[in-house]
């Protein structure tokens, strides 16, 4: 498919982001610069200096709310995206307020009771809605153990067992992989298979 | 008792005919306390990991949410 194609088609597309750290503001940067139409994005948190080892925020924005700020980042990059952001801690009422017209959603939390939180609810209230969830991405190397784990509508990208610790932190590289590994699930269920 | 345990076939150590979630974890030694279960595709909450079973040849997903993002 020509990338003409490719834009034409996302562009009608809607996509929900919960959670704007490592994850969602890689997933969204990734989407944004392949055309996606609308992107709803929900963060309750500022930015700090230690989440620029791998969010898409920089130096000068320490300080922000997240979703405001991610919002500003992907219009730089590509101002035809809309972007809905909300600075928000997301309840089960408000990601079916919010993410239930979406194409995709992206699962982009930090803490895994929040992942646990809307799986159950996506799965519970949205069984057809595709939801990816990215699970075990701490510290370094380990590239071959990252990968695509299907449950019926449910996607679980990542090594699925190494979890964020003080020992173990979460930095650019795997973060990022996970990261861009669950935008191209997305591009996948928009798109059709590829490869 | 034979399952589909995560995609694969799982052989349980037990003379039950048919097992709980709850069971089945302490079964297995599963740590991680956050988890996505599904029985035959269907979802099933936390409230009922005591409740809903399951039995020979079922299929059953226990995904682990992990921190970390």
């Amino acid at each position: 498919m020509e990338f003409q194609k490719v834009k034409t088609v996302l562009k009608d597309k809607t996509i929900g982001i919960a959670g704007c750290g490592g994850l969602g503001s890689n997933v969204a940067v990734a989407l944004a610069r392949v055309g996606i139409g609308i992107l709803i994005i929900a963060d309750f948190d500022k930015i700090e200096e230690s989440n620029l080892n791998r969010q898409y925020f920089f130096y000068d924005q320490i300080g922000q709310y997240k979703a405001p700020a991610l919002k500003e980042n992907i219009n730089r990059i590509n101002p035809n995206v809309i972007v809905k952001a909300h600075t928000i801690k997301l309840t089960p009422k408000d990601i079916l307020d919010l993410y239930k017209e979406c194409n995709v959603i992206v699962e982009a939390f930090d803490k895994a009771e929040m992942k646990e939180m809307i799986a159950e609810t996506v799965l519970s209230e949205l069984p057809n809605k595709p939801l990816v969830c990215g699970v075990g991405l701490a510290g370094w190397g380990g590239n071959e153990l990252i990968k695509v784990e299907r449950h019926d509508n449910l996607y679980i990208v990542g090594d699925h067992i190494s979890e964020t610790s003080e020992d173990d932190p979460p930095i650019a590289p795997r973060v990022g992989i996970v990261a861009n590994m669950m935008a191209n699930v997305v591009l996948e269920l928009l798109l059709g298979k590829d490869k | 008792m034979k399952i589909i345990l995560n995609h694969r076939e799982e052989f349980l150590e037990t003379s039950n005919a048919s097992l709980t979630i709850n069971e089945l974890l302490k079964l297995k030694k599963f740590s991680f306390t956050r988890l996505v279960v599904k029985i035959n595709g269907k979802l099933v909450k936390r409230e009922n990991f005591d409740l809903a079973s399951f039995s020979e040849n079922d299929n059953v997903e226990i995904i682990h949410m992990i921190s970390g993002g």
